[in-house]
C-alpha cells in the first residue's frame, strides 16, 4: 500500500538545516496495523505526515522509493496529493479541542470533507453525518452535530475527530498520538474504537510515543529514535526480547518497575482531616482525610477534575479550605495567617509538573539552588546527588533539557532539607526514558534522607511503581485507598476497577 | 502528557525582522540624538532669513531647498530634532513613570483598588487619544509644557495596563509560588520576583512609545497647539510649509519625512528587542 | 446572550456618566472661574455672565449645579457656546455629516485593503513588502501622508480638488489618507492572526481532508484571524476620531475635527465638553458593536 525507502526530511529554519527525519524505510501492507514509536523529536510525527504531503512548508521530503497506492509521490503536485487526502488516507490528531476547528460545529467539520470530495448531495449529507457520528458511537449524533467541540467531552470530541477523518472513506488512518491528551478510561474506549476500524478492514498507522498503548493494536512495531528506525519487527517479538538498547529502555519504562525502598514508617508529618473546598456553586473537594507518615510515599491518583491538584494545594497552604484543616509536623497549618507558616515554611516543598515555569526566567540554576540552601552554602554538592554537574550552574532554566530542568526542580526540592515534598504529575511532561530516571531519583531520595512524598498522578503506572499506599480521587471524594498492592489486586471500588483496567499493559512482553 | 508537533511554518522567519533595517534605524536614531545634543555640528542659524532666496528646491546649498522666508529647511530640521524629540522623551518619562507607579499600584493592592483603576486605565485607554490631549489643552492652555503632559496624560494608560497585566501573570507565575515554600516575606516576593520580572521589558515598551509620543506631538504641533513659530518643530514646519505646498513641496514634506524616519527607528529596534527579549524568556 | 447584551448597555451607561462627569469636573478643575472657562475667548459682558450663571445654575449649591448639568445632558442639552453665540447643539449637529461620511468611507476603504492585503500577500517577498509598507504607513505622521497625496494627486496631476467638501472626489484624499494607517495596522493584525490560526492543529487536520490551501484560509483562518482584528474596533474608533481632527485640517473640510479644533483654541469650553460626552457616546456603541462581533464569531464565549 505504502513504500517508503531513505526517506528524508529537511526543515529550514532561517539559516539552519535541520534532518528531522534521516534516511528511514518502511512499507504499509493494506489491513494491517503498524505502530511508529519514539519519543517527542524522534521524527516519527513528521514521517507520518509525511505520507500525505502534509510535513509542513519549511520542510524538504527526498526519498529513494516513495509510492502511496501504487503511486510514485516523488514531484506530486499539490492538487495530487489533495486528491489523496481525506480519500485515501485519513489523520487523526492528538486533541480534538485543538484539532477540530474551534469556531465551528461538528457538523460542519465532517461536512466539509463530504464537500471537498463531492461526497452525496447537499440534501443527504446531513443524514451522512449522523450515520458517521452513529458509527464511531456518538449518542444523539444529531444533536451533537450541531454543537462546538468546546461543548462535547474529551471522549466525543475525539470520535468526532475520528469520524470526520473516515468521512471520506479512506483505506488508511494515521492516528498520531490519538489518546493522548485523555483520561485513562476514555483512552481505552478509543483505541477499542479504532480496533473496530481495522476490523472494518481500514488500514492503521499509529503513532504513540507509549509503547504500552500501541501494542494493544499493532501487529508490527517500529521503533524511531533522532530520525533513524532503531528498531522493527511484530509486535510480539520485539516485546519479547528486543535487541537495540533503546527498545529495551523503553520497554523497560512502559513495563514498570517497582522501586522497592521500603523504609518503616516514622511518625505523622502532615495530616488533613475532613477537607472541603468549594468554588462558588461547586463543590471541589469533598471530606477528604490523610495521613503522611516521614519516609513514606503516598500516590494521589484521579483523572482531570477529581480534585487531587486542590487537595495539593490545600495541604500547601495555597488556598485555605472552606471546612476542614491541615496540620503539618504537629502545628496548625490551615486557618492561621501566612506569617504563623513561614517558619516552617522549608519543611515542606513542592515539585511541580512543568519545571520551567516554576524557574524565575531571570534566575540561573546557582541562584535557584542557592534560594534553597542557607546562605552561602555551595550548590555544587546537592546538584551531584541529582545527577547534574557543575556545567549547569551558570544555565539559564531555559537552556535545559526537560530532564535536567526536573532534577534542578528535585535539586532545590530537597537542598532545606523537608520532611515533605508535594510531587504533583512530576514527570507527566517527561519522556518514558527520562520519566524513568527522575522516579529512580525520588524513590533514592526517600531511601537516603527518610522524607516523605505525596505523588500526585494521574498514571497508575508510575504510582505502582514508586507509591507506599495509594488513595484514588474522583469526584473530590477518595473514594479507594490501602496498600498499593492490595488496592492493585483487589480494588474494592468500581471505579477503581476501570481505572486499572483502562491502564495500558505491555501484552506479550517477556 | 503532551507531544507536540514542531511548529515549523513560515512564521518562525517572518518574524524575525532583517538585519540590514535595523542597522539603518540604529544610524537614524543615532543622527537623531546628535542632533539633539548638539545642532550646531550639522546646521547653521535656523531662524536666518534670506529674502533673496525664497522658497528655492533642494541644492547643493541648501539641500532641502528653502522655505516661504528663506530660511534652510535642513537647518531647521536638525534644530527642530532637539523639539520634538524632547518632547516626545519628556511626555514618555511621565506617561511610563506614571505608568509604573499606577499600574503597580493597581496590581499589588488591595482587589477594591485594582477594580477602580483599571477600570480607569480602560476607560482612558479607549478613549481617542488625540481627543484626551486635545481636552487636557483646552483646559491648560496651549504651550509646549502644556503640550508634554497632554500627552504624557493622554498615553499613560497604556502604561499603566500593561504593568498591571504583567504584574498579575508574576503575582500567579508558579516561581513565586516556590519562592512561598522557602518562607519568601510578601516585600521579598515583591522585590525579588515580581518587580524585576515587570520591570524588565518596559524599557523597550518604552522605546515603542516614545515612537507613538513623537507622533502625537507632531500632529498637536502641526494643529498648531505646540511651540508657536518660528520655533523649528517639525510638526509647526508642516503645517507652515503647508500653504505653500502648490510651489515648494520639500519645505513641508521634508520636515515630515523627519518624523517619519525617526519614529521608523524607535519602532524598528523597539520591535526586535522586543523579539529577542521575548525570545529569550519563553 | 441577551444577559450579556444588558449588563453592555449597563456598563455603557456608566461609562457615560463617567465621561459627562469627568468633563464637568474638567470645566470646575480649570484655572481661573468657571464663568471665565465658559465664555473663554467669546465676548464679555455682565449680561452675558448673568446669562451663564443662570444657565449652569452657577448661583445654586454644587450639587444641584451637577444634576442638573447630567439632567440636561441626558436630554441632549449641550448647552451654548459663548464664543459662537450658538447653542452647542447646532454647532455640532451641522458638522456631524462630513465628519461621518469622512470616517465611514475611511474605515470601509482600511478595512477592505487590510482584508484584502492580508489575504494575497502571503508569500515569503510579497509579504515581505508589504510589511515594510506597513511599518511606514503606521509611522507615519497623518498630515504628511495628506500632503504627499495633496502634493501629487491635486496639484501635480489635479485629479482631486485641493480643499473642501463638495461632491465624492473631495472624499476620495481625506479618507485614504485617514484610511492608510489604519490599513497598516489592520494588516498587521489580520495576518498575524492568520499565520497563528494556520499553524494550528486544525488547520492540519482540515488539509488532511483534502482542502486547499485558500479554503483552508478562508473557512478557517479568516475567521480566526478576526478576533484580534475585533478587539481593536475601539482603537479604531479612536483613530478615526483623532484622525479626522488633522485630516479635516490638511484638506480644509468643514466637520467635527474642525470644530474641536476652534474650540481648544478658543477655549470654548461648552463645545470641548459636548465633543467628549459625544466621543464618549459613540465609543460605548462601538464597544458593544465589538462585543455583540465577538459572540457572533466566536461560539467559545457564548454561555449556554
Amino acid at each position: 500500500m505504502i513504500e517508503v525507502e531513505n526517506l528524508r526530511v529537511t526543515f529550514r529554519l532561517g539559516k539552519r538545516q535541520v534532518e528531522a527525519v534521516r534516511g528511514v524505510s518502511f512499507d504499509i501492507e493494506e489491513g494491517e496495523c503498524l505502530a511508529l514509536v519514539g519519543e517527542s523529536g524522534s521524527g516519527k510525527s513528521v514521517t507520518a505526515r509525511s505520507l500525505v504531503g502534509l510535513a509542513g512548508p519549511a520542510a524538504r521530503v527526498e526519498a529513494g522509493t516513495f509510492t502511496v497506492d501504487g503511486r510514485d509521490v516523488r514531484g506530486f503536485a499539490a492538487r495530487d496529493w489533495r486528491r489523496l487526502r481525506g480519500r485515501f488516507a485519513g489523520l487523526i490528531l492528538q486533541d480534538a479541542l485543538v484539532s477540530l476547528d474551534p469556531l465551528r460545529t461538528v457538523g460542519a467539520e465532517i461536512t466539509e470533507v463530504l464537500r471537498t470530495h463531492g461526497i452525496g448531495d447537499r440534501g443527504d449529507r446531513p443524514d451522512r453525518v449522523r450515520q458517521l457520528l452513529t458509527d464511531v458511537h456518538v449518542p444523539e449524533p444529531g444533536r451533537r452535530a450541531r454543537q462546538y467541540p468546546h461543548q462535547l467531552s474529551g471522549g466525543l470530541r475525539q470520535r468526532a475527530l475520528i469520524a470526520s477523518a473516515i468521512a471520506g472513506g479512506p483505506r488508511l488512518l494515521i492516528a498520531d498520538e490519538p489518546t493522548t491528551a485523555l483520561d485513562a478510561t476514555v483512552q481505552a474506549q478509543i483505541l477499542k474504537l479504532l480496533a473496530e476500524r481495522r476490523a472494518s478492514g481500514e488500514t492503521l498507522l499509529l503513532i504513540s510515543h507509549d509503547l504500552a498503548v500501541v501494542s494493544r493494536l499493532a501487529d508490527r512495531v517500529l521503533v524511531m529514535k533522532d530520525g533513524r528506525i532503531v528498531e522493527s519487527g511484530p509486535t510480539r517479538t520485539l516485546l519479547g526480547g528486543a535487541g537495540h538498547a533503546y527498545t529495551r529502555e523503553l520497554i523497560s519504562a512502559a513495563g514498570g518497575r517497582r522501586r522497592v525502598t521500603t523504609t518503616a514508617p516514622g511518625e505523622v508529618v502532615a495530616e488533613a482531616t475532613a477537607l472541603r473546598k468549594v468554588y462558588g456553586d461547586r463543590t471541589v473537594v469533598r471530606d477528604v482525610g490523610l495521613t503522611i507518615r516521614a519516609g513514606e510515599i503516598v500516590g494521589l491518583v484521579g483523572e482531570s477534575g477529581s480534585g487531587k491538584t486542590t487537595v495539593a494545594q490545600l495541604l500547601f497552604g495555597l488556598t485555605e479550605p472552606t471546612s476542614g484543616r491541615v496540620r503539618f509536623e504537629g502545628r496548625d497549618f490551615s486557618g492561621v495567617p501566612e506569617r504563623a507558616r513561614r517558619p516552617i515554611r522549608r519543611r515542606l516543598q513542592l515539585i511541580a509538573q512543568d519545571p520551567l515555569s516554576a524557574f524565575d526566567p531571570r534566575w540561573t540554576v546557582r541562584r535557584i539552588v542557592g534560594e534553597a540552601l542557607p546562605r552561602g552554602a555551595d550548590p555544587q554538592p546537592i546538584l551531584e546527588r541529582v545527577g547534574l554537574g557543575a556545567d549547569v550552574l551558570d544555565r539559564y532554566p531555559r537552556q535545559l533539557s526537560g530532564g535536567q530542568r526536573q532534577r534542578v526542580a528535585v535539586a532545590r526540592a530537597i537542598a532545606p532539607r523537608p520532611s515533605l515534598i508535594i510531587c504533583d504529575e512530576p514527570v507527566s511532561a517527561l519522556d518514558v526514558s527520562v520519566q524513568a530516571q527522575v522516579l529512580d531519583l525520588l524513590a533514592q531520595i526517600r531511601a537516603d534522607d527518610g522524607t516523605a512524598l505525596l505523588f500526585i498522578s494521574h498514571d497508575l503506572g508510575v504510582i505502582r511503581d514508586l507509591a507506599d499506599r495509594v488513595l484514588v480521587m474522583h469526584d473530590g471524594r477518595v473514594v479507594e485507598q490501602g496498600p498499593v498492592r492490595a488496592v492493585f489486586e483487589h480494588a474494592g471500588h468500581e471505579y477503581t476497577r476501570a481505572l486499572l483496567s483502562a491502564v495500558p499493559t505491555l501484552e506479550g512482553a517477556a | 502528557m503532551t507531544v507536540a508537533m514542531p511548529r515549523l511554518t513560515a512564521r518562525r522567519f517572518a518574524l524575525r525582522p532583517p538585519r540590514p533595517p535595523i542597522a539603518a534605524a540604529t544610524v537614524v536614531l543615532g543622527l537623531a540624538l546628535t542632533a539633539v545634543a548638539w545642532p550646531s555640528l550639522f546646521a547653521a542659524d535656523p531662524l536666518a532669513a534670506d529674502p533673496l532666496h525664497v522658497l528655492e528646491a533642494p541644492s547643493a546649498a541648501h539641500w532641502f531647498g528653502t522655505d516661504q522666508l528663506g530660511r534652510d529647511v535642513f537647518d531647521r530640521v536638525v534644530h527642530g530634532a532637539r523639539h520634538s524629540l524632547s518632547i516626545g522623551v519628556a511626555a514618555t518619562v511621565i506617561a511610563v513613570g506614571a505608568g509604573i507607579l499606577l499600574g503597580l499600584l493597581a496590581g499589588l493592592t488591595h482587589r477594591a483598588a485594582d477594580e477602580v483603576l483599571s477600570r480607569g486605565f480602560d476607560a482612558l485607554a479607549a478613549f481617542p487619544l488625540v481627543l484626551l490631549a486635545l481636552l487636557f489643552i483646552a483646559i491648560a492652555g496651549t504651550g509646549t509644557v502644556s503640550l508634554i503632559v497632554a500627552i504624557g496624560i493622554a498615553t499613560l494608560p497604556h502604561h499603566a495596563r500593561v504593568v498591571r497585566a504583567q504584574t498579575l501573570v508574576v503575582r500567579q507565575a508558579p516561581y513565586v509560588t516556590h519562592a512561598v515554600a522557602f518562607g519568601a516575606s510578601r516585600t521579598r516576593l515583591v522585590l525579588r520576583h515580581v518587580l524585576p520580572n515587570v520591570l524588565g521589558p518596559i524599557p523597550v515598551l518604552a522605546m515603542i512609545g516614545l515612537g507613538e509620543a513623537v507622533l502625537i506631538a507632531a500632529g498637536l504641533s502641526f494643529l498648531g497647539l505646540g511651540p508657536q513659530p518660528p520655533s523649528p518643530e517639525w510638526g509647526a514646519m508642516l503645517s507652515e510649509g503647508r500653504g505653500y505646498l502648490h510651489i515648494a513641496w520639500w519645505a513641508s514634506v521634508l520636515p515630515g519625512c523627519a518624523v517619519t524616519a525617526t519614529v521608523i527607528s524607535l519602532t524598528v529596534i523597539g520591535r526586535h528587542l522586543q523579539n529577542r527579549f521575548e525570545g529569550r524568556h519563553q | 446572550m441577551i444577559g450579556a447584551v444588558a449588563r453592555r448597555a449597563g456598563s455603557g451607561l456608566v461609562v457615560l456618566w463617567a465621561a459627562a462627569t469627568a468633563a464637568y469636573l474638567a470645566l470646575l478643575a480649570a484655572p481661573g472661574d468657571v464663568v471665565d472657562s465658559i465664555i473663554g475667548d467669546g465676548a464679555d459682558s455682565p449680561q452675558i455672565r448673568a446669562q451663564i450663571i443662570a444657565e449652569w445654575h452657577l448661583d445654586r449649591p454644587a450639587v444641584v449645579q451637577y444634576l442638573d448639568y447630567l439632567w440636561r445632558a441626558a436630554q441632549g442639552d449641550l448647552g451654548r457656546s459663548y464664543l459662537l453665540q450658538r447653542p452647542v447643539r447646532d454647532v455640532i449637529g451641522d458638522q456631524l455629516a462630513p465628519t461621518v461620511r469622512l470616517a465611514v468611507a475611511a474605515a470601509v476603504f482600511g478595512v477592505v485593503l487590510a482584508l484584502i492585503l492580508a489575504v494575497v500577500t502571503r508569500g515569503r517577498w510579497a509579504r515581505r513588502v508589504s510589511s515594510t509598507a506597513e511599518l511606514v504607513l503606521v509611522s507615519t505622521p497623518p498630515f504628511l501622508i495628506g500632503i504627499v497625496l495633496l502634493s501629487v494627486f491635486s496639484f501635480r496631476f489635479g485629479m482631486f480638488p485641493v480643499s473642501g467638501d463638495r461632491g465624492w472626489a473631495a472624499l476620495v484624499l481625506p479618507a485614504v489618507t485617514l484610511g492608510l494607517p489604519i490599513a497598516g495596522v489592520l494588516t498587521q493584525v489580520l495576518r498575524d492572526g492568520l499565520d497563528r490560526a494556520l499553524d494550528e492543529p486544525f488547520a492540519v487536520t482540515a488539509r488532511a481532508r483534502g482542502l486547499t490551501e485558500r479554503s483552508v484560509l478562508v473557512r478557517h483562518g479568516l475567521r480566526h484571524s478576526l478576533l484580534p482584528a475585533v478587539s481593536l474596533l475601539g482603537w479604531l474608533f479612536g483613530a478615526l476620531i483623532g484622525g479626522s481632527v488633522i485630516i479635516e485640517q490638511v484638506f480644509g473640510r468643514p466637520g467635527l475635527g474642525q470644530v474641536t479644533l476652534q474650540a481648544v483654541s478658543g477655549s470654548d469650553m461648552p463645545v470641548v465638553l459636548a465633543v467628549v460626552v459625544l466621543a464618549a457616546a459613540a465609543f460605548v456603541v462601538v464597544n458593544t458593536a465589538a462585543d455583540l462581533a465577538y459572540l457572533i464569531i466566536d461560539p467559545r464565549l457564548r454561555r449556554s
